[in-house]
């Protein structure tokens, strides 16, 4: 079971809002995909609309709501966003997103960490999405991130994961969940993070534009279970075992 | 937060019943998984893995070339003093060992460093035994000061201090501290640590938290082979390991395995372990952790030294006195052991460029620090 902050989830995939043709068929995609914490963007909801479109097709007892700061392009506004939706929306949990860059959305390493300090220190549950950076991984766990949500590639690209490499450093390296996050454009690609050990995925694009999304939802939702399956059965290793030609360990019975 | 709440978590007589009912079958997964997590580490250290020694030595030398190269640094100890006020069982400066005592002064640690600078090295290692009367954090700062400009890195191996004293010696060039738990079993660690500060087993379990939260460039881990069933206490030091990396994950660190050696009224160990066994749990550790650093020390014999460089080890001392004044000052003071291999460091340069390796003499430099 992964634990997050204080909250137990029994999916290990999380899923996104946008990009539905309707909010009646994305409810319909979440409720088939089995996620239990569901990312809405602050900048989509009437926060003073209880009957909020989005929000009304959000309320089954298992979905957890997350928040994120999309449009955000500092660390200044990020804060200020949070504190909008907490008070909104009830919850203190918040997907930090801090991209200046509005052509391929790439995050702010230098802000988002700046953020995570200060909502660390105001009491947020933060899990900021952030490139895949090692380094920056450590330093935001330090700061009080409660999990990191690297990138597998570009936000919306579908390309899968192009920084295994570093997903794979990170993983090994975290204190807290890893989430992999953006770039995720199949079942596969979703089996292949929870395969390298991530303790969840975040998918929304390739549920949201697919030829049925429902059943894509479905598919994920078999795929993160498979992947998550496998790395815990432990892959075998690629490599070979080299023959013998002259033992290393010889030595040791000459004495 | 500190590793001793992971600590408590692991009951010894469990993790040790753990270890030794680990099957062929697990040290074959062990082998051959691409990710190896504490338990595969248990299946490596266990007696079913004895039976894996040739391919465990081929992984652990193919690992190491991977990460190190085919590199051994080199590193001479310089003892500084033997005065201490512990009494330990198994070391020859314990308090109760009647010896005549002495701390180098500055003009006699400057004698010692033209020494040791003329065998070659850049790297040397500070040890004292602990007498906080004496051997203090303005006596380290001191030492510091004189030693530092001589050499590329210092270490130091001495008493375990607070955070605050870390943080006043970094800044004047210390690059790592080893510290060795001695053993994880905390019955025993009490038996042989009867009096003295030091009898303190949780002060020193969290001193390698205090040296990461100091900021520390690399820190050393270990226990005394000899003194409790060692796979149980490198299981132990394994999880420290484990822990630290992630926690202070800007510190490099090394480890070493020293077994219990004959010394002035000594104690015999309790636990021998063969020359088959430290090869096991050499190639175990590289294994397990590709990254970290592997020390043997002259301890060991001249035939196991001149093959361990190929198997997972990364730096050796060479040369060693473990007596302060041992190089110049005093040569005939009292060893805190005696020492197996006594070639000289150019001996073993070249024993180590006949196996195919080189020695580095300096990997870091002083401008760092």
């Amino acid at each position: 079971m992964l634990k997050i902050a204080d909250k137990e989830f029994q999916s290990r995939l999380f899923t996104g809002t946008g990009k539905f043709s309707s909010s009646d068929l994305m409810e319909e995609a979440l409720l088939a995909s089995g996620s239990e914490l569901v990312t809405v963007a602050l900048r989509r909801v009437d926060m003073n609309n209880t009957q909020d479109d989005i929000l009304t097709h959000l309320k089954h007892a298992h979905i957890h709501l997350l928040p994120n700061t999309s449009g955000v392009r500092n660390a200044k506004e990020a804060v200020f966003a949070a504190q909008l939706a907490r008070e909104a929306l009830e919850t203190n949990w918040l997907k930090l997103e801090i991209h200046p860059d509005p052509k391929y959305l790439m995050p702010d390493p230098i802000e988002t960490l700046k953020a995570t300090e200060e909502l660390a220190k105001l009491g947020f549950v933060i899990l900021p999405y952030i490139h895949a950076d090692p380094v920056l991984c450590k330093r935001l766990e330090n700061a009080g991130a409660s999990a990191v949500m690297p990138l597998g590639s570009p936000i919306g690209s579908n390309k899968g994961l192009k920084t295994i490499d570093f997903l794979e450093i990170i993983i090994e390296q975290s204190n807290v969940p890893v989430v992999v996050d953006a770039g995720i454009g199949s079942p596969s690609d979703a089996a292949l993070a929870m395969e390298i050990g991530a303790d969840a995925v975040l998918v929304n694009t390739a549920i949201a534009v697919a030829g049925d999304p429902v059943a894509m939802a479905a598919a994920f939702k078999l795929a993160v279970q498979a992947g998550r399956m496998a790395f815990e059965a432990r892959l075998g290793n690629k490599g070979n075992f080299a023959a013998a030609t002259s033992p290393l360990t010889a030595f040791l019975d000459e004495f | 937060m500190s590793f001793r709440a992971q600590f408590e978590l692991h009951d010894w007589n469990e993790v040790k019943q753990s270890i030794y009912s680990k099957t062929s079958a697990d040290v074959e997964t062990a082998l051959h998984v691409s990710k190896r997590t504490l338990e595969d580490f248990k299946a490596l250290i266990s007696p079913a893995a004895s039976r894996y020694l040739e391919p465990m030595a081929r992984l652990s030398r193919e690992l190491t070339q991977k990460r190190f190269g085919k590199t051994i640094q080199m590193y001479i100890p310089l003892y500084l003093s033997n005065e201490c006020t512990n009494i330990c069982t198994y070391c020859g400066f314990s308090l109760d060992n009647k010896v005549r005592r002495r701390t180098l002064n500055a003009d006699e640690i400057l004698k010692e460093v033209e020494v040791i600078k003329s065998l070659g090295y850049e790297h040397v290692l500070l040890v004292t035994g602990e007498a906080n009367q004496t051997v203090h954090v303005d006596y380290f700062k001191k030492a510091l000061d004189l030693i530092r400009p001589h050499f590329a890195q210092v270490s130091m191996e001495v008493q375990p201090l607070n955070q605050d004293e870390y943080e006043q010696l970094i800044p004047l060039g210390l690059h790592s501290v080893l510290i060795y738990q001695e053993t994880y079993h905390q019955e025993d660690y009490r038996k042989h640590h009867p009096k003295g500060k030091k009898s303190n087993f949780n002060y020193r379990l969290e001193t390698p938290d205090r040296l990461g939260r100091a900021g520390i460039y690399k820190m050393g881990l270990g226990v005394l082979i000899g003194l409790e069933d060692w796979r149980t206490d490198s299981f132990f030091t394994a999880l420290h390991l484990n822990y630290l990396e992630r926690t202070y994950w800007q510190t490099r660190y090394s480890l070493s395995f020293p077994r219990l050696r004959p010394f002035s009224g000594g104690l015999e160990p309790k636990v021998e372990m063969t020359d088959k066994e430290l090869v096991q749990l050499i190639c175990a550790y590289r294994i397990m952790n590709e990254e970290v650093e592997i020390s043997l020390s002259t301890r060991e014999s001249e035939k196991f030294r001149n093959h361990c460089i190929q198997l997972g080890v990364t730096s050796i001392s060479a040369g060693s006195k473990t007596n302060p004044g041992g190089y110049a000052v005093e040569p005939d003071s009292l060893e805190q052991f005696e020492i197996s291999d006594e070639r000289s460091p150019a001996q073993i340069a070249e024993m180590i460029r006949m196996g195919g390796y080189e020695p580095v003499w300096k990997d870091w430099d002083n401008v760092f620090v």
